[in-house]
C-alpha cells in the first residue's frame, strides 16, 4: 500500500487555517483558565481607559465651552482702575481689531442682610450691561439675568441665601449699597463648583459698584475687561502686536486659547498623576499574567510532548499557544476597557464640582484603543516570556510516566528569552514614557519599577537560602516540610513574593501619602485657635476695630499689610531678567510642573492667588512665560514686624536685628519665603527693590523662612524689618479668637455696620470647606486604595495557581501515605504564612521608602508615616496569601488516592 | 544507559523488544524514533539519519512517517477523540482529515462515540482511538510502548489484536516495547535487553 521512499522533506505543512482550527479546539478547556489570568490585566486597563477617557472629555468640553468658560475671545485683567494711558492701550486695540469690550470688576466684600442679621464674606461682581459675550447664566426664578440691570438688583449663590438666612427679594447691603436680591445663580460659566463655598458669588450692575464706596485707593480688587473680536477674528494675532505693551502696563492678557490651553494642561498634568496608578496596576497585571500563563505551561507539558510526537515543530506549538495567549490578552484588555468605560460614566459624579466646565461624557475611540493597545501588548510580552519555555519540552516526555516541571526551566542566556526579557523592560520604559509628558518622570516611574522588583526579587532569593540554611530536623514534620517546600525546585517563593510585594508596595504608598497628606492639613488646621479673620482695616480705622474686637474677644495676630510689586532685584529691572529667562525656559519647565504639583494639594486660596496673579501661569505653549516671571511680575502683600510667628521658622540668614529694626537706613531689610526665593532665584545678601505705590525701596534678604501655609493665618511672602516700611502706605489684617457661634456673628455683624468696607472671615466656614474638599480627595484615594486591593487578588491568584498542580500531586501522594488532612493543611499554612510575611513585609518597607519620595520630591510636605495602618494593610495581604493558599490546597481533600496513583 | 546496541529492522517486520524494567527499553524506543538523540552512534529510519538531523525536521518526519501508541494513551484531553485521530493529518496539511478520521473510528469499532473526549472513554476504548490516531498518518513504521500495560488482560488481548490487522492492512513496520512474554510471542522476532546491552535477539519458531 505505501511504497517506501525517501521522505519528501519540504512537504506538505499544516496551513494556516488548520493550525488556527487545531489552536482553537486545543484552547477549548484552557480558555476559561487562561481568561481567568488574563484578568489581572484587565483592572490596569480599565484605570487606563477611564482616566484617559475622562481627561479627553474634559478636555473637549472644554475646547467646546472655552469662549463661555472665558467669557469673551480675551480677557484683560489688572489690580488697579484703568489708567487713562492703559485706556488709549486698549482702545487701540479695540480700533485696530474691531473688538467691543464689557467689564467685570471683582472685589471681595461683606454681605449683610438688615431682616436676618446674617453676615457672610462674597465675591462681588459689577458686570457691565453686556456681559458676559459667550454663556449663558442661568437663574433660579429663570431669566432674571436680563434684569439684574434694570435696578440695584444682585443675582447670589444659593448657599448665600442660606449662610445669610435669606430670601428671595430681602435687602442686601455691599458696604454702603443696598441691593435687592432678584435671584439665585443656577449655572455661571467658567467657576467650578466648589468655587462657591469659598466665596459665594454675588452679581451687581456695574454702575451700582460706586454706591458701595468699597473700592479706594489700595482696595483688593480685580478690574477685569472682556473682548469680543468680530466673527472669525483670532485672538492671538489680534492681541500679539500689543502684547509688550500690555505687559509693560501691567495689564494681563489671557486670549481663549490660552485659557483652554492652561486649563487643558492641568488637567493633563492630574491625569498623568492618577494614570500612574493605572500603570502600575497594569504592570502588577502583567506579573498576574505571567505566572498564570507559567501555571498554564505546566499543564500542557503532556500536550506539547503529544503533538510534537505527532509531528508538529516546536514553533507551530509555540505558536499555538501564543495564539492562545494573545487572544485571551486582548479578550482581558478588551473586559478591562468595557469596565473603563463604565467607570469613565461615574467619574463626572466623584469630580464634577471640582471642574469649571460641564463634563459631557462620550466615548473616546482613542483612549480606549491605546488601553486594549497598551494592554493586550503587556498581556502577550508577560505572557512570552513562560510561554517560551514550551520550546524545550521534549516529545520523549511521552514516555515518561511524570511530567517533570523542572523541563520548563531556560538556561538564563537563552536567547529569545533574553530578548523577551529586554523587550519587556523597554516595553514598559515606553509605555511609562509614552504616558508622562515629561520624560524624566517617565524614567523615574520605570526605574522605581525596576528597582522594586529587583529588591522583591532579592528577598525572594534571601529567602530560600535562608529556608534551605535554617532548616533543622528537630523541627515538626509539617513545618520541616512547609519550609523546605520554599526551596524545592519549581517552588513559586519568587512569583507569589513578586506579586504581593508589589500589592502590598502599591496598596501601602497610597494610603500613606494619602493619609500623611490629611494630616498634615488636620495637624495644622487643630494648630491655629484662631477662629476670625479681619481684613481690608484702613489705618485710621484700626484702633477702633482693635478694640471693638477685643471687648468681644482675643487678638490673636494684628498685621499691617503694604501692597507692592518688584521692581528691580540687584539693580536689574524685571524687564530684564524676564527677557534672560525666556532663554532658559527648558530648564524652568521642570521646576514648574513639580510646583504646579505642589498647588494641587497647597491652600485652595493660594492657588487662586496664583492664577490670577500677573501674567498668570500663562500664554500658550510657544510662549508660556517662566515661573520667575510669575513671582517678579505678581502683587506682593507684605507685612513688617519685628519676631517670627509661629508658623514660619527661619532657615538660612538671620532674622533682624533689634538695632535695624528701629532705625531706617537707605537699604531695608526683607525676608523671604524659601520657596518664593528660590522662584525668584533670589539668594541672602540680594538686593530687592519694591514698588511700593510708586515709591522705590531697596531691601537687602537677611533671611529666608519656612512658613506653613496650610495654617490658616495671615502668611506673608515678604516679611520686612518695621523700619524699612515706616511710611508706607498699608492697610490691616487681624487675627482673632472669639468663642461661640453666635457671638462670632454679632461681632461680624456690629463690624460690618461700623465698618462696612472691613471685611470678615469666619475660618470655622473655611476649615469646613477644606474638610468637604479633603473628604472628597479622600474618596477619590480610598477608591483607588481599593481598587489597588482588587487587583492584587487576581494577580496572587494567579501566582499561587502557577505551582497548583504540584502542590495538588503532592497532597495527594501525602494523603496516600498516610497525612491527614490536618497536616497538610498545616504544610500550606507554614508555606504560605512565610511567603506572605516576607512578601507583605518587603512590600511595606518599600511603601515607607516610596511614600518618603512622594511626600518629600512630589508633594513637598513633612513626612510621618502611618505605621500602624500600613502593618494592619500587611496584615491583610498575609490572611489574603493564606486564603487563598489554603483554597487553593482544598482540591488536594477532593481527590482520591487512587486517582493520582492512575495520573501517573 | 544504552551500551553496543546495534540492529536493523527490515520494512514490514513486526519486533518486540523485551526486558525488565529499566534496561533501557524504553530510551532505545525514544532512540528509534527519533524522540531522543544519542550521545555515540546512529539511527537511521527509512534511509534518513536521525542523529542528522535538526529536531524540527526530525518532528516533520515523525508525522509523515512514523505512528506511537503509548501505554498511557496519550490523547490530548482537550480534543475530542475524532479531534485527537485529525491531528497528525492537521499538522501536515492534508485534507479530508475529518472523513480519514470517521473512517478510522469506524475501524476501531467507535464510530459512535467520536464525539467524545478522552475523559469519557474507558481505558480500552481510549486505546483504541490511540491506535486510530497512530494510523491516521499510513505510517511506516509504527512504536508501541506497553500498549496493553494499563488495561486487563481481556482487553489487552483485543487490543492487540485490532493492532495487527490495521498493521496487516497498512503494512507497516512494529516496533512493540513490552515485558509481556505472551505478548512478545505474537512478533516475529525478539529483542532482549539487559543493563542497556542486547542479550539475545532471536526469530520466532514459526
Amino acid at each position: 500500500m505505501t511504497s517506501p521512499g525517501r521522505l519528501v522533506l519540504p512537504g506538505r505543512r499544516a496551513s494556516l487555517r488548520q493550525l488556527a482550527s487545531l489552536t482553537w479546539r486545543e484552547s477549548r478547556s484552557a480558555r476559561r483558565r487562561l481568561l481567568l489570568y488574563m484578568t489581572s490585566i484587565s483592572l490596569g486597563v480599565a484605570a487606563l481607559v477611564a482616566i484617559d477617557s475622562f481627561a479627553d472629555n474634559v478636555t473637549r468640553s472644554i475646547r467646546e465651552q472655552s469662549r463661555a468658560l472665558l467669557g469673551g475671545d480675551v480677557a484683560f485683567g489688572s489690580r488697579r482702575p484703568y489708567t487713562p494711558q492703559q485706556k488709549a492701550v486698549l482702545d487701540s486695540l479695540a480700533r485696530k481689531s474691531g473688538a467691543s469690550y464689557a467689564r467685570v470688576v471683582t472685589f471681595p466684600s461683606m454681605a449683610l442682610v438688615p431682616r436676618s442679621g446674617g453676615t457672610r464674606l462674597v465675591q462681588v461682581r459689577g458686570v457691565s450691561d453686556n456681559y458676559p459675550f459667550y454663556g449663558v447664566i442661568t437663574t433660579e426664578p429663570a431669566n432674571r439675568w436680563r434684569a439684574l440691570q434694570s435696578g440695584p438688583n444682585a443675582l447670589v449663590d444659593p448657599s448665600l441665601l442660606v449662610s445669610l438666612n435669606a430670601r428671595l427679594g430681602d435687602t442686601l447691603t455691599l458696604g454702603l449699597g443696598r441691593f435687592v436680591i432678584a435671584a439665585v445663580l443656577k449655572q455661571v460659566p467658567g467657576t467650578p463648583g466648589i468655587a462657591e463655598i469659598i466665596g459665594p458669588r454675588v452679581f451687581i450692575p456695574e454702575r451700582y459698584v460706586p454706591e458701595t464706596q468699597l473700592l479706594v485707593f489700595g482696595s483688593t480688587a480685580d478690574y477685569g475687561i472682556l473682548a469680543r473680536l468680530p466673527d472669525g477674528a483670532n485672538p492671538d494675532r489680534a492681541v500679539r502686536p500689543f502684547r509688550k505693551e500690555l505687559e509693560r502696563m501691567q495689564i494681563r492678557a489671557r486670549t481663549v486659547t490660552q485659557s483652554e490651553d492652561n486649563i487643558t494642561e492641568d488637567i493633563q498634568q492630574l491625569s498623568e498623576f492618577i494614570g500612574i496608578v493605572g500603570l502600575v496596576a497594569l504592570l502588577l497585571g502583567g506579573v498576574g499574567v505571567a505566572s498564570g500563563v507559567r501555571a498554564f505551561v505546566s499543564r500542557k507539558i503532556d500536550t506539547v510532548a503529544i503533538l510534537r510526537c505527532l509531528g508538529a515543530s516546536s514553533g507551530q506549538v509555540l505558536a499555538m499557544y501564543v495564539a492562545q495567549a494573545a487572544a485571551m490578552g486582548l479578550l482581558g484588555a478588551l473586559a478591562g476597557a468595557a469596565l473603563g468605560v463604565a467607570v469613565q460614566f461615574g467619574l463626572p459624579a466623584v469630580f464634577g464640582d471640582f471642574l469649571p466646565v460641564d463634563v459631557r461624557v462620550t466615548l473616546e475611540p482613542a483612549a480606549i484603543i491605546t488601553g486594549i493597545v497598551v494592554g493586550g501588548w503587556i498581556a502577550l510580552i508577560f505572557s512570552l516570556r513562560p510561554l517560551l519555555a514550551l520550546r524545550n519540552v521534549s516529545p520523549l516526555q511521552t514516555l515518561r510516566r511524570d511530567a517533570d516541571s523542572e523541563i520548563l526551566r531556560l538556561r538564563w542566556n537563552d536567547f529569545p528569552r533574553v530578548a523577551v526579557n529586554v523587550a519587556l523592560g523597554l516595553s514598559v520604559v515606553a509605555i511609562a514614557l509614552l504616558r508622562s509628558s515629561d520624560g524624566r518622570q517617565g524614567l523615574w516611574i520605570s526605574a522605581s519599577t525596576f528597582a522594586v522588583i529587583a529588591v522583591l526579587t532579592a528577598s525572594a532569593i534571601m529567602l530560600s537560602y535562608v529556608a534551605r540554611r535554617s532548616l533543622r530536623a528537630g523541627w515538626p514534620y509539617v513545618v520541616r516540610q512547609g519550609v523546605a517546600n520554599l526551596y524545592r525546585p519549581a517552588n513559586q517563593t519568587r512569583s507569589v513574593i513578586l506579586s504581593l510585594g508589589f500589592g502590598a508596595f502599591l496598596i501601602t504608598t497610597l494610603y500613606l501619602v494619602q493619609s500623611n497628606l490629611l494630616r498634615q492639613f488636620d495637624v495644622n488646621i487643630q494648630k491655629s485657635n484662631a477662629n476670625l479673620v479681619f481684613f481690608d482695616i484702613q489705618e485710621d480705622q484700626a484702633a477702633a476695630v482693635d478694640s471693638l474686637v477685643k471687648s468681644r474677644g482675643q487678638v490673636l495676630q494684628s498685621a499691617p499689610v503694604v501692597t507692592m510689586r518688584i521692581a528691580a532685584v540687584n539693580g536689574r529691572t524685571v524687564e530684564q531678567i524676564v527677557t534672560d529667562a525666556q532663554a532658559r525656559r527648558e530648564e524652568d519647565s521642570i521646576a514648574r510642573t513639580s510646583a504646579t504639583r505642589r498647588d494641587s494639594v497647597a491652600l485652595v486660596q493660594r492657588r487662586r492667588e496664583n492664577q490670577s496673579a500677573q501674567g498668570g501661569r500663562g500664554a500658550a505653549r510657544d510662549q508660556r512665560p517662566t515661573r520667575p516671571s510669575w513671582a517678579l511680575r505678581r502683587e506682593y502683600r507684605s507685612t513688617f514686624r519685628d519676631s517670627v510667628t509661629a508658623g514660619e521658622k527661619i532657615v538660612a540668614g538671620k532674622w533682624f536685628a533689634a538695632a535695624s529694626a528701629s532705625t531706617p537706613r537707605d537699604t531695608g531689610e526683607v525676608s523671604l519665603d524659601n520657596d518664593i526665593a528660590a522662584e525668584l532665584r533670589v539668594k541672602l545678601g540680594d538686593i530687592v527693590t519694591w514698588d511700593v505705590q510708586g515709591v522705590q525701596i531697596p531691601a537687602r534678604v537677611t533671611s529666608l523662612r519656612e512658613v506653613t501655609w496650610a495654617r490658616f493665618e495671615p502668611n506673608f511672602f515678604a516679611v520686612f524689618s518695621p523700619a524699612t516700611l515706616r511710611e508706607a502706605p498699608r492697610q490691616h489684617v487681624l487675627l482673632a479668637s472669639v468663642q461661640g457661634t453666635s457671638a462670632v456673628a454679632a461681632l461680624q455683624r456690629d463690624i460690618v455696620s461700623r465698618f462696612p468696607n472691613v471685611s470678615s472671615l469666619d475660618l470655622s466656614l473655611i476649615r469646613e470647606t477644606v474638610a468637604k474638599i479633603v473628604e472628597k480627595v479622600t474618596t477619590a484615594i480610598r477608591f483607588m486604595a481599593l481598587f489597588s486591593l482588587a487587583m492584587g487578588v487576581p494577580v496572587l491568584f494567579s501566582a499561587v495557581a502557577a505551582t497548583r498542580r504540584d502542590r495538588i500531586r503532592e497532597g495527594v501522594l501525602l494523603k496516600t501515605l498516610g497525612a491527614t488532612r490536618g497536616q497538610i493543611m498545616r504544610i500550606l499554612l507554614a508555606e504560605y504564612a512565610l511567603l506572605g510575611l516576607l512578601g507583605s513585609l518587603t512590600g511595606m518597607v518599600l511603601a515607607i521608602g516610596g511614600g518618603w519620595g512622594l511626600t518629600r520630591f512630589v508633594f513637598d510636605t513633612g513626612y510621618s508615616p502611618a505605621l500602624g495602618p500600613a502593618f494592619a494593610i500587611a496584615l491583610l495581604m498575609l490572611a489574603l496569601t493564606i486564603t487563598i493558599g489554603l483554597l487553593a490546597g482544598r482540591d488536594v481533600f477532593r481527590e482520591t488516592p487512587m486517582s493520582a496513583l492512575r495520573e501517573t | 544507559m544504552l551500551r553496543n546496541v546495534s540492529f536493523e529492522i527490515p520494512q514490514g517486520d513486526f519486533v518486540a523488544i523485551v526486558g525488565p524494567s529499566g534496561s533501557g527499553k524504553t530510551t532505545l524506543l525514544g532512540l528509534l524514533a527519533g524522540l531522543d538523540t544519542p550521545t555515540r552512534g546512529k539511527v537511521i529510519l527509512d534511509s534518513h539519519d536521525l542523529t542528522t538531523m535538526s529536531e524540527n525536521d526530525r518532528a516533520r518526519l515523525r508525522g509523515e512517517k512514523v505512528g506511537f501508541v503509548f501505554q498511557s494513551f496519550q490523547l490530548i484531553p482537550t480534543l475530542t477523540a475524532r479531534e485527537n485521530i485529525q491531528v497528525p493529518l492537521e499538522l501536515q496539511g492534508s485534507d479530508g482529515a475529518a472523513a480519514r478520521a470517521d473512517e478510522l473510528l469506524e475501524r476501531v469499532g467507535l464510530g459512535e462515540r467520536g464525539h467524545h473526549f478522552p475523559m469519557q472513554l474507558s481505558g480500552g476504548e481510549q486505546q483504541r482511538v490511540a491506535i486510530a490516531r497512530a494510523f491516521a498518518n499510513a505510517p511506516r513504521i509504527l512504536f508501541a510502548d506497553e500498549p496493553t500495560g494499563n488495561l486487563d488482560a481481556t482487553t489487552g488481548t483485543r487490543i492487540f489484536d485490532l493492532l495487527e490487522s490495521l498493521n496487516r492492512e497498512a503494512g507497516s513496520t512494529i516496533v512493540l516495547v513490552t515485558h509481556d512474554a505472551v505478548l512478545a510471542q505474537r512478533a516475529a522476532r525478539t529483542i532482549r535487553l539487559a543493563d542497556g546491552e542486547i542479550v539475545g535477539d532471536t526469530a520466532a519458531a514459526a
